[in-house]
Order: structure tokens, then C-alpha cells, then sequence
């Protein structure tokens, strides 16, 4: 799906950068909706459509939260399998089924849904003011339905999973912030998209059945609809009550992933693990009452919009500490560069230049210029764009012997990451700018006004950016599946990684341990612990294994514990910090 | 075993060139056939065939590489043959196909490029190993270098961004309130810059040094409380500033007294798939009601002339408003959402169906300084649709033009009311049946 996304993202990039220029082969391809191999404004508006949708929602949304959660809950707590297999089988079908669905409006004659991918009534509502939003439309629609039913279903399974099936001795401070991430993603997840469902429920009704939600006073096409006394606002707030939190459903898993990555290749503890999940959570709860930053100029009442804008600036706050946190794990530390750490010192890049643009978007005044332009689609490409997909990739490098028992080729992996890092400035870096000079997003074509001719050759630079890093995507794709049947064969734990899912054996079987479950004694990140003879030690070491290294902090004011500790040290004639504090 | 798979590797490739270096003989005899047969039905024209010839041509001298260009030359002409029956019935000259799969070929040839270095540095790698060297390339070295070239290469292409792009994207606002949010834009701008900056060398920084090596073990710092609380407290002081700075500007822009409104010229503009209509309030400075289902093609905006307010109505084709005075824009639409945005004056607001937004400005720079200031004498204000729309949304735009206070009453002097001759005789010939007067109030729901 995702290589579906980046290649309408670059067919649209291609009518942008030579919008007078005609490309037969389209035509090929494309059919009567780039007769003379030019794209034609509607399926443009398509192109943009879908590629927003298919990125946040089934890319961003399923491949981060869907997969990682499948993957990692059991094998990181310790169980023998999610909590409900059935509704994981559940949720994967009706996500396979949304998939069809959602590609399948390519194939009817009115093209697919073309209301950008927040699909605003009553552009969305109404065949008369966009084909698409014809038959295209209805299928998004019962598509996105599948797609959320899919979710809540796994999101569900998510939470009991996490709360019931951890193993002995893993308590919740001793989760991994991969887990700590994907459960506190699945709680956002259900408690936000079944608002969405009800948006579109009601964008159904109006649709077909005649009822007044979202639609009032409309003149279209030679006649006065009937509806009165609805109001499109109304579904912009549904909407964005489940769009902003999405949001987070997007970010908070792929930095659990790096998180955990960044403190394996830095063999280092990740700093401040109570500051990261305080943060997460902080995250959480702010993340539902933000929405209204996406809607300070559509006639939502100004007053609220200064409100949005305070809670929206709060948010930058957890954000910051995250990102300070990583800084400070890396300081000191011993840098492996797996092609998983590169791809998670990406994310930091990208979550802090995507993020700091924030500052300006959150803050409803400077948005009255900067709404809707192409400042907004920097940012949002930047830190939920790229930063996301970089904790994807991150995560794929990561945790591919553990789902196929073969590692991916290194040296491709390096070239995939350098493309893409360097790609993806190169696209959207310069886009603040046009966004700075007011240039529209969503524009078919830039040679209708004087002042945006002199970004047609920016338009240029970004699309072949955009090509190039799109090609390089190709060394993943080819790793990727080359690896899963050709790489070469992983180790147990090839990473020296502390946390669980590095203790089963490469060979998959059904319940993931062949024996007893494991017991955790310790936290997931004991990386580096001075005293200790490697640089790592697994969360299944119990304490009295490793007397040398032991810390105060570690027994959590267990006296007996730290009893034994102190006699340890005397008849070793070792010298530690005071224990009770 | 690792061997044998070289080897079938290497087997496999050569198969691959051969097969394409075969390709070529037959193929380029197949490519005269082709191009005769097409020449003969008349699908391609000799000014097509010569097009063709001269994009093969410069393709060659492009690539220089001859292997490169034989090639493709090859293959291409072989899909041509191919596809000529598909491009055929489809009317899509089969040149096209070459194109297409000449790119797709050259891609091809690229990765296989970058499959030899891969092979070479495996050798490398091997050869150093057999010699007893220490294991091959250092990549975490090299990553860490890159990094630091990064982040050279970044900040000097951020800064050239800044000064090259910035110059073209950021001019200072043509209004009052605009010059209020260019402060804080440049405020914010500055701090987010050394933010940004010290961030991303931090990273790269921390990247390049703390590199790994076998030698060295990590420093195992879990946690520090007071670092915590120090960056979780800085960035909450500084937002807090910019949210107070951002709060008090933005009430002081949408929340206008009710009388400095009411003294404000007043100027509706209707948004509709994919134009804007203009009206002015006239001389009682107040527009008339209006109502969607008074439309129709002599009564563009359905007005509603029963209400006394909307005689004096005037339709304008621009936006002409006059320097230093507030003006009240009232932003409606007839069908879907636009967005009423006029960048150089900083103002946006969306239009909604069946909702009246407003957004009070005033306009601090005529059309004309500006013209003289930009040293561009087709400089114009622009106020265009922001939300998507449809098909023509990317080219619905009505020109702002701001004059003195004396050219705008000899413009506004000059406008047509909505209320003309045939909007009257309309409107008296519905008044004088009163019966149908009655039906058609119950109909508006007035």
C-alpha cells in the first residue's frame, strides 16, 4: 500500500512540476483521466485524495500500530499469543477487505473520492460539485468503516493483551517503551475512531437519504438544494476529534520503536524512562483536546480557537522531553549504526524539524496566513510523514529475524537510508517557503498566479527529489522480499538486545516459547551497567546473577534485597553509594 | 555453499547480458520493419519518425556510454514491435513505449551498477579478511562521517533556503494587523532557528562522536532528575510566552468591537465553484438579506428585495478597498467550502454554506507604492480559494486593489446596483400578485 501512496504522490508530483507539459505514457496508463498525457484536475484532486488516505490511515496507522502490536505485545511480555487470536484474525480480514475496497474505486467510472483525504462536506457530500464524489466517495466511505471496525477490534485486543498476559515479574514499569507506545496508541485508537465512524455515518445519511448534518443553503449546479440547518463545521469537529489524535496514532508507535532501537544501539539505557512514558501519556491525554487547531480559520468560534491554541502549544512540551531524552541517550553512548539506528536518528531529525513548524501552525494567529498552504504540508509530511515511516522502516530493520529468521542485507539497507533521509529534506524542507508566500495546497496547477511562477522551478527540484527517493525505496523493496527468502540466517538474539522477544528461538512455533514462559527480573534497558563483563543484560537475568553490577535503584527499596546486596559488596570490598533514600 | 550461490549469481547475470546483447541484431532488424509498416498505415507521421530518431539520438550522446545506449535501443525497439497492436487500437503512438521503457531500462542498469559495487565491496571486505586484516570497511565510521557531512551540508542548504527561498516567500504584510503577526512570525522564526540548529548539531554531533567502538563501553546514565525537570520546564516558559503573545493577537484580530464593525465599510464576497461575487453595502453601509433559494440567473446572489437594505447593494467585479480604513468582509458561499485568503494582507477565512464568516482588516500599502516598492508594474494583490473545491479550485482568484480614499468613492461612484430596472420590474411583478407573494414566503420559511 505504501509503494501504492508513494507512486500516486509522484504522478501528482509530476503535473506539478511541468504542468504544461504532456506525458503520453500516462495516458497508458491512466486512461481518459490524463487524455493527451496530461492528469486532469479532478483525478489530480483524486491522486491527492487517495495517497492521503491510504498514507495516514493504511500505511501509517496499520503498518505502525497494526503490525508492531501484533508482533511485539506477546513476544515482548512474554505470552503465548495475543489475548484474542480470533480478533486479530478478525481485524486483519476486515483491514484486507478495506484495502480492496479502498483501491477498487480506481476501477468505476466516476474515478475514486477527490475531497482530500479530511473529505469536507459538502465537497464530499454533493456528485454534483466533484465526480468523485460519486460512486468513488460511497466506496471510501465503506471502506473507511471497515478500515476503523478494523482497528477498534485490534485496539481491543491491544489493551487486554497488555493488561492481563504479561509475564511474572513484568510489571508496567518494566515494559518496554515499544509497549508502552502501542498500548497507549490502541487506547487512543479506540477511543477516537468510533467518532469518525459516526462522521461518516452521517455524511452516509446525507448522502443518500436526504438528511441536513452537514448541508444547509446550498446552490449548486442551476438549483436550491432542500437542505437547511446543518453545518459543515460539524463534521470538521467529528472529524478532527479522531483526525488529531490519528495524529498520534501515528507518531507514538514509531517513536516506542525507536526508543527501543536508539538504547540497543547505543548500548545505553534510554535516559529518563519515566520522563518517556509520563511524556506518552501526557501525549495521550492532550492529543483529544487539540483538535480544533486544524480549524481556527473555518468559522468555528474565534474564542475556542484561542483556547485550541493554548492546550496545542502544551502538547509541544512532552514533545520537547521526548525528543531532549533521545539526545541525552545518545550523549556518551556507543553508537552502532544498524541500518534500524540510522533510521531512528532520522526520526529524531524529523521530529524535531517537523515538529518546531508546529510551534507556528498551533498558534491560531500566525495560521490565518499559513492555513491550507504548503507550510502545513511540510510539517505534516515532516513529523508525521516521514518521521512515522522512518520509525517503520526502523522497526522493519529491526525486528526482521525475528518475524522472517533472516537478516536483511546491511549495505542496502545504508543506501535505502541515505536516500530516503536526504529525499525527503530535499522534498519538503523547501515547501515552508512556498507555504511562507501563501501557496495554496492541493493546486492542480501553479501557472494561474504571477507570484507562484517563481516556484515552478522549486516544483521541479522537489518532484525529481521526489523521484530519486522514490527509486531508492527500490533497495528496500528488493531487501526486503531478497531477504525474507535469501538472507542469511539470524542469530537468536543478533542485536544484543535486553528485552524478551530476543529470547525465543529463531524458528517460529505456535506459543513462541518452547517451554515455561520466561520470568523478567529487571527493566528492558540495563545496556552498559558498569560492573557487568558485557554490555548487556537481558530483562531474564535475576539480580543474584549479577552481584558486581547492581545498583541501588534496582531493588525499588527491597530491603531484604539490598540486605544482601550490602553483605555481597563487603566481602568483595566494594564501595556503593548509600541505599536508602 | 555460500560460494555456489556467488557463482549462480554470477551465472545468472551473464545469462542476463547475453540475452540482451542477442536481443540487439534481431531486434534493430524488427525496429526497420516496425517503423515501415507503422510508416506505411500512416500511424506515424515522418515528423514523429524524425522525433524518434532524434530522441534515440540524443539519448545515445546523453548516456555516453555506448553499452548503455545499445541496449535499450535494442529492447526498446523490441517492445515497440510488442505493443504495436496495443498502441494501435488505443491510439497511443508506440513511441511512447519507448520512451517509457527506455527510462525503466536505464533504472534498471542502474541498480545492476549498484549490485557490482555491492559485489566489490564484498570482495574488499573478503580480501581484507583473508589477508588478516581487521574486518573490511568501518561503516560505523563511515555513517558517523556522513552524518557530519550531514549536518554541514544541511545547515549550509538550510541557511541558503533561508536567504534564497525566504527572500521570495516572506514579505512584510500589507495590513495592519499583518504587521503584528510578521512580528511574531519573525519571532517565532528566530527562536525555532536556534532551536532547530542546536537540536540537529546536538544529533549529528553526538552521532559523529560517540561513534562505536569495540573499546569503549557506554556510559550507563538512566536518568537525571534535575536535567528533566530543567528541559521540561524551559521549552513550558518559552511556549507560554509565545501562547500569551499568540492569544492576545489573535483576540485582538477576530474579537472587533460591535461599533468599530459597524463604522467599517462593509463588503460581502460569495464564493461558488469557481468564482467570487462581490457586493458592496452601498450608501446605508448595510448589505441586504439574501437567501439561497432566491437564486436564480438574474439574481445572482439571491437577495432578498423585499428587505430596503439590499436596493443600494453594489455588485463589483475587484475588491477595491481604500488605504488605511477598516473594512468588514463578510464571507458567504452558495455550494460548498472555499477559503477567502488574501496572502499579502495576511487574512483568511473559510466560506461556508448556510454560516456568514467575517474577518475585520485594514489594508496599510496601495497597489501602486507597492508596485513602485516590488519595482514590478504588474504587481497585484490576489485573493484566492484555499480549500479545496474541485476541479477549477486551483484557478479562482479575484484581484484586491487597494487606491486612496478619493479613487475608491469615484470607483464605487461607478458600480451597477444589484437592484437594476429588470431586478425591479421582477421584483414588482412578484409584489403586485400578492397570493403568489404569500406561497413564496411560506416557501423561504421566513
Amino acid at each position: 500500500m505504501a509503494f501504492f501512496a508513494m507512486f500516486l504522490s509522484i504522478l501528482f508530483r509530476i503535473q506539478l512540476a511541468w504542468p504544461d507539459t504532456d506525458f503520453p505514457i500516462l495516458e497508458a496508463f491512466l486512461g481518459k483521466w490524463a487524455e493527451g498525457g496530461r492528469i486532469k484536475p479532478d483525478f489530480f484532486l483524486s491522486l491527492v485524495t487517495i495517497h492521503g488516505t491510504i498514507m495516514v490511515f493504511f500505511v501509517l496507522t496499520a503498518g505502525l500500530s497494526g503490525t508492531f502490536s501484533n508482533l511485539l505485545i506477546p513476544l515482548q511480555l512474554g505470552a503465548r499469543d495475543m489475548a484474542s487470536p480470533f480478533m486479530n484474525m478478525l481485524s486483519y480480514w476486515f483491514f484486507f477487505t478495506a484495502c480492496i475496497v479502498m483501491i477498487s474505486s480506481f476501477f468505476v467510472e466516476s474515478g475514486p473520492a477527490s475531497a482530500g483525504w479530511t473529505i469536507y462536506p459538502p465537497l464530499s457530500a454533493l456528485p454534483q460539485a466533484i465526480p468523485g464524489s460519486g460512486t468513488g466517495m460511497t466506496l471510501w466511505l465503506v471502506s473507511m468503516t471497515l478500515f476503523i471496525a478494523s482497528q477498534v477490534v485490534g485496539g481491543i485486543n491491544y489493551i487486554s493483551t497488555v493488561l492481563n498476559m504479561r509475564t511474572k515479574g513484568m510489571s508496567l514499569w518494566r515494559m518496554p517503551l515499544t509497549i508502552w507506545a502501542l498500548f497507549l496508541t490502541a487506547i487512543v485508537g479506540l477511543l477516537s475512531f468510533p467518532v469518525l465512524v459516526s462522521a461518516v455515518v452521517l455524511l452516509v445519511f446525507d448522502r443518500g437519504m436526504g438528511t441536513s448534518f452537514y448541508l444547509s443553503d446550498i446552490y449548486i449546479a442551476g438549483q436550491a438544494l432542500p437542505n437547511e440547518g446543518g453545518s459543515p463545521i460539524l463534521f470538521q469537529h467529528l472529524f478532527w476529534f479522531l483526525g488529531h489524535p490519528e495524529v498520534y496514532i501515528v507518531l507514538m508507535p514509531a517513536l516506542g520503536l525507536t526508543s527501543e532501537v536508539i538504547a540497543t544501539n547505543a548500548r545505553k539505557p534510554i535516559f529518563g524512562y519515566h520522563a518517556m512514558v509520563y511524556s506518552l501519556v501526557g501525549i495521550t491525554v492532550l492529543s483529544f483536546i487539540v483538535w480544533g487547531h486544524h480549524m481556527f480559520v473555518t468559522g468555528m468560534n474565534p474564542f475556542l480557537g484561542g483556547v485550541f491554541m493554548i492546550t496545542t502549544l502544551i502538547i509541544a512540551v512532552p514533545s520537547a522531553v521526548k525528543t531532549f531524552n533521545y539526545l541525552a541517550t545518545l550523549w556518551r553512548g556507543n553508537l552502532r549504526f544498524t541500518p534500524a539506528m540510522l533510521f531512528a536518528i532520522g526520526l529524531v531529525s524529523f521530529f524535531i524539524t517537523g515538529g518546531l513548524t508546529g510551534i507556528f501552525l498551533g498558534n491560531s494567529a500566525l495560521d490565518i496566513s499559513l492555513h491550507d498552504t504548503y507550510f502545513v504540508v511540510a510539517h505534516f509530511h515532516l513529523v508525521m510523514g516521514s518521521a512515522s515511516i522512518c520509525g517503520m522502516l526502523c522497526g522493519v530493520y529491526h525486528w526482521f529475524p525475528k518475524m522472517f529468521g533472516r537478516m536483511m542485507d546491511d549495505k542496502l539497507g545504508y543506501l535505502h537510508f541515505w536516500f530516503t533521509f536526504v529525499g525527503a529534506y530535499l522534498v519538503f524542507f523547501p515547501m515552508h517557503f512556498m507555504g511562507i508566500d501563501g501557496v495554496p495546497r492541493r493546486y492542480y496547477s501553479f501557472t494561474s498566479f504571477p507570484f507562484m511562477q517563481e516556484w515552478l522551478s522549486v516544483n521541479v527540484f522537489v518532484t525529481w527529489a521526489a523521484i530519486i527517493a522514490g527509486l531508492g525505496q527500490v533497495a528496500f523493496l528488493f531487501n526486503f522480499f531478497y531477504s525474507i527468502f535469501f538472507g542469511k540466517k539470524a542469530t537468536q538474539n543478533p542485536w544484543q538486545a535486553n528485552t524478551l522477544e530476543w529470547t525465543t528461538p529463531v524458528e517460529h512455533l505456535h506459543g513462541n516459547w518452547p517451554g515455561e514462559i520466561p520470568t523478567v527480573y529487571r527493566w528492558p534497558y540495563d545496556y552498559s551497567k558498569p560492573g557487568h563483563d558485557t554490555d548487556f543484560i537481558p530483562q531474564t537475568v535475576p539480580f543474584s546473577a549479577t552481584m558486581s553490577s547492581n545498583l541501588p535503584h534496582d531493588f525499588d527499596g527491597d530491603t531484604t534485597a539490598e540486605k544482601i546486596q550490602r553483605d555481597w559488596d563487603k566481602e568483595h570490598g566494594i564501595e556503593r553509594s548509600e541505599y536508602s533514600h | 555453499m555460500r560460494l555456489n550461490r556467488y557463482i549462480n549469481c554470477k551465472v545468472l547475470f551473464s545469462a542476463l547480458v547475453a540475452v540482451s546483447l542477442l536481443w540487439q541484431n534481431p531486434a534493430l532488424a524488427q525496429d526497420t520493419t516496425a517503423v515501415d509498416t507503422a510508416a506505411s498505415e500512416g500511424i506515424i507521421s515522418s515528423s514523429e519518425l524524425q522525433e524518434q530518431n532524434d530522441s534515440t539520438g540524443a539519448a545515445a550522446t546523453t548516456t555516453g556510454n555506448a553499452v548503455a545506449s545499445e541496449v535499450p535501443a535494442g529492447t526498446t525497439a523490441a517492445a515497440q514491435s510488442q505493443d504495436a497492436a496495443n498502441a494501435e487500437a488505443e491510439g497511443i503512438p508506440a513511441q511512447v513505449y519507448n520512451n517509457f521503457f527506455y527510462y525503466v531500462l536505464l533504472f534498471v542498469l542502474l541498480c545492476v551498477a549498484v549490485g557490482v559495487i555491492g559485489k566489490i565491496l564484498r570482495v574488499y571486505d573478503l580480501s581484507r579478511n583473508i589477508q588478516g586484516k581487521r574486518e573490511g570497511i568501518n561503516w560505523n565510521k563511515v555513517h558517523a562521517v556522513l552524518f557530519l557531512i550531514s549536518l554541514i551540508l544541511g545547515m549550509y542548504g538550510a541557511y541558503w533556503s533561508y536567504v534564497h527561498h525566504g527572500g521570495i516567500a516572506f514579505k512584510w504584510a500589507a495590513s495592519e494587523h499583518g504587521a503584528l503577526l510578521d512580528n511574531m512570525f519573525v519571532t517565532t522564526t528566530v527562536i525555532t532557528t536556534i532551536v532547530f540548529v542546536l537540536t540537529q548539531a546536538l544529533l549529528m554531533i553526538f552521532s559523529f562522536v560517540y561513534r562505536y567502538n569495540p573499546k569503549r563501553k557506554a556510559f550507563y546514565y538512566p536518568h537525571n532528575n534535575f536535567i528533566e525537570k530543567l528541559w521540561t520546564i524551559t521549552p513550558a516558559v518559552v511556549l507560554t510566552v509565545l501562547v500569551l503573545f499568540g492569544f492576545f493577537t489573535w483576540r485582538s484580530i477576530t474579537n472587533v468591537p460591535e461599533d468599530v464593525v459597524e463604522s467599517s465599510i462593509q463588503i460581502e464576497v460569495t464564493g461558488e465553484q469557481f468564482a467570487w461575487t462581490v457586493r458592496y453595502a452601498g450608501e446605508d453601509n448595510k448589505l441586504g438579506n439574501h437567501h439561497f433559494k432566491l437564486i436564480n440567473p438574474s439574481n445572482l446572489l439571491g437577495l432578498d428585495y423585499s428587505d430596503k437594505a439590499s436596493h443600494d447593494d453594489l455588485l463589483s467585479s475587484d475588491i477595491v478597498i481604500p488605504v488605511n480604513k477598516p473594512v468588514h468582509f463578510t464571507i458567504n458561499s452558495k455550494d460548498i467550502l472555499h477559503s477567502f485568503l488574501i496572502p499579502e494582507m495576511r487574512v483568511q477565512i473559510n466560506a461556508v454554506p448556510g454560516m456568514a464568516t467575517h474577518f475585520q482588516m485594514t489594508p496599510t500599502v496601495t497597489t501602486r507604492e507597492m508596485r513602485n516598492k516590488r519595482n514590478n508594474p504588474d504587481f497585484d494583490y490576489v485573493m484566492l480559494c484555499n480549500k479545496i473545491c474541485g476541479s477549477g479550485h486551483y484557478n479562482m482568484q479575484k484581484k484586491v486593489i487597494v487606491v486612496s480614499q478619493q479613487e475608491y468613492e469615484d470607483y464605487v461612484a461607478g458600480l451597477n446596483p444589484f437592484f437594476d430596472e429588470t431586478a425591479q420590474k421582477a421584483f414588482q411583478a412578484a409584489q403586485s400578485n400578492s397570493d403568489s407573494k404569500d406561497i413564496q414566503q411560506v416557501a423561504f420559511n421566513k
